[in-house]
């Protein structure tokens, strides 16, 4: 038998019908994460067909996208701080959950959140799971060894009726990371290297594994922020084999196999790490160590440099990238280091597990936010809020003059009232710094959250190792 | 979905690489629960200014750009977020098919599940496409070509069975279901 990748396992395990030359595969979906922005017209489908959801159990809902990050204690509140559209879409969701006998992670649940954060908090995300969702950034559940992509709302349509897929094979990308990171440098750091190096559509059409000697020492919420990203150098999706810190990081969560149950999953689980002499399309390596703190300074995630770099000319004439720069009001040959910061955002299924809020408090900490700048924290999910507020985070946050807010996307793609005015200038832990993305004619700077409270507290965009000592 | 065997149409150039699909429809026109409408807002952000007012230099604000059912876009097109917002807007503006040298994944597979046509070329006929705005071009389902005023003919990737079920309106959520057996033994089998 010829050697399979941690991909070619699961994808193997999942297939109901085989592809052929005139059919692609029919592979089965073991968990279908659904929220509010892109199940609507999926719904629509069902009724429309008279057709019902086949696995309730299998589907786990919340809300996250529209959902206001400010505390509201009915649905009159709801109501007043909503927009009418965004009101009227959390509203939809809970008609259709209710209609088709889902459980939903609903305003009033102590478990609702960011869908890519509460599935792995919940147990849910488990190794060599297929799970899909409509929306990209559902590789981030690739870090605990699950096969995890985003799907359209036809395709949405298409598990809820049927738990499957109609799905061609993806070709194999290995993303080799060797080295240590060096002290603040992150998983952010990581990813967005990675990004700048493939490029924005250097994954197109390729499922990433990451694999080599810096994967031991990442943990799950590390690994979770590099498959999220896998999205943006244009893969389906990025994955990591499990290992011990998988099987500890799930030990015990919620929706987690129990007693005699883990031990059953347990065993099944070792056997998924890709084989030794497993081949790959395509292959590329990273030395972690050399890495220094990342931050974007166009309009997409691709172009990006080192903190302390300077902006780099482009080559030859690329209309594109010239755009880019005039849109973001920079130049190149300058540092981008410096630049005045007006808007600070912790948050997005990239960066608001605890240790990114962590990460952002240890700089913040005695510190103030610079005179100008609004900074807000938005936490992953209701859990990272409750734990974040045992350990007093919110208190170091609030004492530097950031806002410490109720879980959801929010600034990340300002569909719910969170924004950043035109002009302004974020400099934001999420995934995407496109025209318009947080906000029309926001500039958006990417960056891991240690870079980000840096830059608030300098109130411009700042190396954060100066101030982690 | 109609049936499509071909697509013949003019042109309306873009002529920019990496066109995410926040550029084809911002999320805060996402707050929607229906497919229809979205084509007001295809490229808002390109296509108004903050007054609401058309942009004049934006392709789809000239009249020679007016009524085209083919957009000719740079490489890596519709990358970004999975929205079936983007070619749900694209096709109620009244677009019906991209060509470029490269089209994202997600963007790909839910273009072909509305009957949107995602065209792959090569860079020596973009390029030709891009210098040549406004140009006639024929697009056949059937034999995977596309056809140039000049004469030239080139062929582009479709898959075969997302061509099928474009020549012949097939619903593939229909084909799924015809297979509830499999899924069921799949289940199961597995223990699922």
């Amino acid at each position: 038998m010829s050697a399979k990748s941690l991909f070619e396992k699961v994808w193997d395990r999942h297939i109901v019908v085989p592809e052929t030359d005139e059919t692609p595969a029919i592979l089965y979906i073991d968990l279908h994460l659904v929220h509010e922005v892109t199940s609507p017209q999926a719904f629509s489908l069902l009724r429309d067909a008279g057709l019902k959801v086949r696995r309730p159990d299998l589907t786990l809902s919340t809300m996250d996208h529209s959902t206001p990050t400010i505390p509201v204690g009915s649905l009159q509140e709801l109501k007043v701080v909503s927009e009418p559209a965004a009101f009227q879409q959390i509203q939809q969701m809970e008609r259709n959950c209710e209609d088709f006998g889902l459980e939903l992670r609903g305003m009033d649940s102590d478990e609702r959140g960011i869908v890519h954060v509460i599935g792995p908090e919940l147990g849910a995300t488990q190794p060599g799971k297929t799970i899909v969702c409509g929306d990209s950034h559902t590789s981030t559940h690739g870090a605990l060894g699950a096969l995890a992509f985003g799907i359209g709302t036809t395709e949405v349509a298409h598990v809820l009726a049927t738990q499957c897929l109609l799905q061609r094979k993806p070709r194999t990308f290995a993303v080799n990371l060797e080295g240590t990171l060096a002290a603040g440098v992150t998983a952010k750091d990581i990813i967005l290297a990675i990004i700048g190096e493939i490029g924005v559509d250097g994954g197109t059409g390729h499922a990433i594994e990451y694999r080599g000697s810096a994967v031991a020492s990442l943990s799950i919420e590390e690994r979770m922020t590099i498959c999220n990203m896998a999205i943006e150098g244009g893969a389906r999706t990025g994955m990591f084999a499990p290992d011990d810190a998988t099987y500890e990081y799930l030990a015990g969560r919620p929706l987690a196999p129990q007693g005699a149950d883990w031990d059953a999953a347990l065993s099944r689980w070792q056997t998924l790490p890709g084989d030794d002499d497993a081949r790959f399309d395509k292959e590329v390596s990273i030395n972690v160590s050399a890495l220094r703190p990342m931050v974007t300074f166009g309009t997409n995630p691709g172009m990006v440099i080192p903190v302390d770099d300077v902006i780099p000319s482009p080559a030859g004439s690329d209309p594109g990238f010239a755009k880019a720069l005039d849109y973001m009001a920079l130049e190149p040959g300058r540092p981008l280091a410096g630049t005045p910061v007006d808007v600070v955002f912790i948050g997005s299924c990239t960066n608001s597990r605890m240790s990114d809020l962590r990460a952002a408090a240890r700089v913040m900490a005695g510190r103030q936010v610079a005179d100008g700048v609004r900074m807000l924290v938005v936490p992953g999910s209701a859990r990272v809020k409750r734990e974040a507020e045992a350990e007093g985070l919110p208190e170091v946050f609030e004492a530097a003059g950031a806002q410490w807010r109720e879980p959801g996307c929010s600034m990340c793609l300002a569909m719910n009232g969170d924004f950043v005015p035109a002009g302004k200038l974020a400099v934001s832990t999420s995934n995407r710094n496109f025209e318009g993305r947080q906000g029309k004619g926001a500039r958006t700077v990417l960056a891991s959250p240690l870079t980000a409270a840096a830059s608030a507290v300098n109130g411009k965009i700042s190396d954060p190792r100066p101030l982690i000592g | 979905m109609e049936p499509i065997t071909e697509i013949r149409s003019r042109t309306a150039v873009l002529p920019l690489d990496d066109v995410d699909t926040d550029q084809i429809i911002p999320a805060r026109f996402l707050r929607t629960t229906v497919r229809e409408g979205l084509g007001e807002n295809l490229f808002a952000d390109w296509r108004y200014n903050s007054d609401g007012e058309k942009v004049a230099n934006f392709v789809l604000n000239q009249p020679e750009a007016q009524g085209a059912q083919i957009l000719v876009a740079g490489r890596n097109f519709g990358c970004g977020s999975s929205r079936e917002h983007a070619p749900w807007a694209l096709l109620d503006y009244g677009f019906r098919a991209v060509v470029s040298t490269e089209i994202a994944d997600i963007f790909r597979n839910n273009s072909l599940k509305n009957g949107f046509l995602p065209v792959v070329v090569d860079s020596g006929i973009h390029g030709w496409l891009l210098e040549n705005p406004g140009v006639e071009l024929t697009l056949d389902v059937e034999s995977r070509s596309l056809s140039l005023p000049d004469g030239r003919v080139t062929e582009f990737p479709l898959e075969s069975f997302s061509r099928y079920c474009l020549l012949n309106g097939v619903d593939q959520l229909g084909f799924l279901l015809n297979h509830a057996g499999d899924i069921s033994r799949f289940e199961s089998r597995a223990g699922i």
